[in-house]
C-alpha cells in the first residue's frame, strides 16, 4: 500500500525535555490510525510535531509526507501539502470571525460555507469571534468545520470528544466520518488520519485500521484497535505495559 | 527618536497656498487616496464638505434639515454663532488654539435642525496639499434636539509632500435627546503634525460616538478631546483604532466630565506599536452622583522598538459611581499564531490576520456604512510586517 505518512526514528524535546523517544510509524494512504495513551504519554507531542509546530524539537529521525521529507518544514507549508490538525484547546481569535478564517482554509478550494455550515447546524456560528465563548462542543464543531473545508489528505485528530455532551458526540462523529470518507467505500477513499482518543467513543463512527499505545514517548504496541481498547479498559495501561512490552517493536 | 515638539513658526501660512479651482485637479493618487479614507462618488452621503488647504472647494447638502456652511461665511451669516464659538475650547488652550484664534483659515460649520434624523453620513475632508503649510481651521457641529447625524471625516496629506502642520479646533454640541456620530479616518504623512483640539457639549438624553482611526505614518499627533455631559442620561462613547509605526509620536487622550446624574461614558482604545511611541490617556471625572465611566485600554506590541504607555485616570466626587479601569499591554500570542499556520497561513499573514482582528471593535452605535468603511480602511491599511 502507497505510504501517506512516514516516521522514521523520531526523538523530539520540549524546552529540554524528551517526549517523543524514537518514534516508528507508517500510515497507508486510506487509513485511520488510532492513538491511545494516558495524559503526558507523548500523544499529544506527536501530532503537535507532525504539524511542525517550532516549540517540538525535533533532535533525530526524519517525518516523510507523500515520500517528500517534510522533517524541517514549517506548519504552513505542511498544511498547503495536505496536512491538517484538530486542536484539543484552540485559542480565541479577538476580532476574528469564524467566517474569516473558514474562507482562509478554503483557500482555491470552490466550498459552499453557509452551506457546510447549515449541514452541521453551526451556521449561526460563522459571525461570531472564533472560539469566544464557545463550549465544549462548539469548539469542536468549529474546528471540524474549518478541517472540513482545508480538506487535508491527513488529519490529525486531537480528543474529539472531550468536552462534548450526548448531544452533539453523534453529530461530532459523523463530521469526523465525512472527513475521513468513511461514508464511501474503501477503495477510492483517499483520506487518512491518525486519532488521539481516551474514551474510544470514535471507534463507533470510524472503522480504524490500526491502533498504537503510546507510553513514556514510545510506542509499545501495534494492534486492532477495538481489541486493544477493550484491553486497556479491562486491564489498564500499567497491565497493558506489562502485557505489550514483549511485542515492543 | 520621535520628534514630539512642533514649532509653529517654521511653517507658512496656508492662504498663501494655490487653490486648485477644483477637486478634478486632484491627481489620480490624491483621490485614490481620498477614497480609501470615504471620499468616495460612488457611497452615499447627505453632504460634503472639502477644504485644500485654507480654501474650502465643496459645499454641499443633499436634503433638508441640514446646513453645511464653511465657519468663515457661518460667522458672517449668524449673529448667534456667539453662542457657540470657543464656548467648548478656550483660545487661550494653548499656542495652537491661540494660532487660530488670531489666524483662521477656515474650516466646516454643520447644523442638523430639531429632529431630523439623517439616514447617510455627512461627509468632510481636510487636506493638505502644499507643502510646509500650517492648516489651521476651526469646525462647529452643532445637533439641535431629537436630531441625529453621522459624520465622517478624513484627513489626509498629499502623497509626495514633505512637513505640514494641522491644527483642527472643533466644538460639538448635542442638544436634548440628540445624537451625532462622529468617525476620523486619517491619513496623514510621516513629516505631518496634527493638533486637533476638541471640545464636546452633550446635553439631557443626548449621546455622542467619537471614533478615530488612524493607520498610517503620522511624525506627531498630540490631542486629548474634552467631553462634558452636562444633561441627565447624557452618553458618550471614545474609540481609538490606532497603529503606530516606526518614528511617529501619538498621543491620544480624552477627558470626560460626568456632571449629570445617570450620565455615562466610555473610553476604549487599541493600540498597535511597531515602533515610535503611543501614549493612550483617559480620564473620567465623576461630578455628579450615580454616573458611569470605564476606561479600556489595550496594546499589542509587534516590535522591541517601540514605547506603549497606558495613562487611566479616574477622578470622584460622589460615592455612588461606578468608575473602572482595564489595561492590557502584550505581544501576540505565539499559540494563536501557530493556530492559523496550521491552518495554511505564513507567519506573517497570520500575525496580520490577528492584529486586523485586535483592531476590529464593533462600536455600538454607529451605523454599518461607517463600519465597513473602517473595516474597509483596515483591510487595505496592509497589517502586519
Amino acid at each position: 500500500m502507497e505510504k501517506l505518512l512516514e516516521i522514521k526514528d523520531l526523538w523530539v524535546e520540549v524546552e529540554g525535555k524528551e517526549v517523543l523517544k524514537g518514534i516508528n510509524l507508517t500510515l497507508p494512504i486510506g487509513q485511520t490510525h488510532i492513538i491511545f495513551g494516558r495524559n503526558g504519554s507523548g500523544k499529544t507531542s506527536l501530532l503537535m510535531t507532525i504539524m511542525g509546530f517550532p516549540t517540538y524539537k525535533i533532535k533525530h529521525g526524519k517525518i516523510y509526507f507523500k515520500s517528500e521529507d517534510i522533517t524541517d518544514l514549517p506548519p504552513y507549508e505542511r498544511a498547503k501539502r495536505g496536512i491538517g490538525i484538530m486542536f484539543q484547546r484552540p485559542p480565541t481569535l479577538k476580532g476574528v470571525k469564524l467566517r474569516d478564517i473558514l474562507k482562509l482554509c478554503a483557500k482555491e478550494n470552490k466550498v459552499k460555507i453557509e452551506e457546510l455550515a447549515q449541514t452541521f447546524q453551526f451556521e449561526n456560528f460563522l459571525d461570531r469571534e472564533v472560539n469566544k465563548g464557545f463550549s465544549g462542543g462548539e469548539l469542536k464543531k468549529s474546528e471540524l468545520l474549518q478541517l472540513l473545508i482545508q480538506d487535508p489528505e491527513l488529519v490529525l485528530l486531537d480528543e474529539p470528544e472531550s468536552g462534548v455532551d450526548v448531544e452533539n458526540i453523534q453529530l461530532i462523529g459523523n463530521m469526523i466520518k465525512r472527513l475521513l470518507q468513511k461514508d464511501i467505500p474503501h477503495k477510492p477513499r483517499n483520506k487518512s488520519g491518525l486519532i488521539i482518543t481516551h474514551t474510544g467513543f470514535i471507534l463507533q463512527y470510524v472503522a480504524a485500521d490500526l491502533g498504537y499505545v503510546i507510553m513514556d514517548g514510545e510506542i509499545y504496541c501495534q494492534g486492532n484497535p477495538v481489541e486493544i481498547f477493550e484491553g486497556i479498559q479491562k486491564y489498564g495501561y500499567e497491565e497493558c505495559k506489562k502485557c505489550l512490552k514483549r511485542i515492543k517493536f | 527618536m520621535e520628534e514630539k515638539t512642533v514649532e509653529l513658526k517654521e511653517f507658512k501660512s496656508a492662504k498663501d497656498a494655490p487653490k486648485p479651482k477644483d477637486l478634478a485637479e486632484l491627481d489620480k493618487e490624491e483621490k485614490e487616496r481620498l477614497k480609501l479614507l470615504g471620499l468616495d462618488e460612488e457611497l452615499k452621503r447627505e453632504g460634503e464638505y472639502v477644504q485644500i488647504d485654507a480654501a474650502p472647494l465643496l459645499c454641499r447638502k443633499k436634503v433638508e434639515g441640514l446646513e453645511i456652511l464653511p465657519i468663515t461665511s457661518a460667522l458672517k451669516n449668524y449673529q448667534w454663532i456667539g453662542d457657540y464659538y470657543w464656548k467648548a475650547v478656550s483660545p487661550e488652550k494653548d499656542q495652537f488654539t491661540k494660532a487660530v484664534a488670531e489666524d483662521l483659515d477656515n474650516g466646516y460649520f454643520i447644523r442638523i435642525l430639531p429632529n431630523y434624523k439623517l439616514v447617510y453620513p455627512v461627509q468632510t475632508c481636510l487636506y493638505i496639499r502644499t507643502e510646509n503649510i500650517a492648516q489651521k481651521v476651526h469646525n462647529i457641529v452643532i445637533v439641535e434636539e431629537g436630531a441625529e447625524l453621522n459624520l465622517i471625516t478624513s484627513c489626509s496629506v498629499h502623497p509626495h509632500i514633505g512637513s505640514a502642520l494641522h491644527i483642527g479646533i472643533s466644538e460639538f454640541y448635542v442638544k436634548k435627546g440628540g445624537k451625532l456620530t462622529f468617525t476620523m479616518l486619517h491619513m496623514w504623512g510621516e513629516k505631518t503634525s496634527v493638533r486637533p483640539r476638541t471640545g464636546i457639549i452633550v446635553e439631557e438624553g443626548g449621546t455622542y460616538v467619537s471614533t478615530y482611526v488612524s493607520l498610517f505614518p503620522v511624525k506627531n499627533i498630540q490631542t486629548a478631546p474634552v467631553c462634558r455631559l452636562i444633561g441627565k442620561e447624557a452618553k458618550a462613547s471614545f474609540i481609538s483604532i490606532i497603529v503606530n509605526h516606526p518614528g511617529s509620536y501619538v498621543d491620544i487622550g480624552g477627558e470626560v466630565h460626568l456632571e449629570a446624574e445617570n450620565s455615562r461614558t466610555e473610553i476604549i482604545s487599541r493600540n498597535v506599536v511597531y515602533g515610535g511611541e503611543n501614549i493612550a490617556r483617559g480620564k473620567i471625572i465623576a461630578k455628579a452622583s450615580k454616573v458611569k465611566g470605564h476606561l479600556e485600554c489595550q496594546g499589542l506590541m509587534l516590535s522591541d522598538e517601540g514605547i506603549m504607555r497606558a495613562i487611566p485616570e479616574l477622578d470622584s466626587y460622589f460615592y455612588d459611581v461606578e468608575l473602572t479601569h482595564e489595561a492590557a499591554v502584550g505581544k501576540i500570542a505565539q499559540e494563536e499564531v501557530e493556530y492559523l499556520m496550521a491552518r495554511g497561513l505564513s507567519e506573517d499573514e497570520a500575525i496580520s490576520l490577528i492584529v486586523k482582528g485586535f483592531l476590529t471593535i464593533k462600536i455600538e452605535g454607529i451605523p454599518p456604512a461607517l463600519q465597513s468603511q473602517i473595516d474597509k480602511t483596515l483591510e487595505l491599511a496592509k497589517l502586519g510586517f
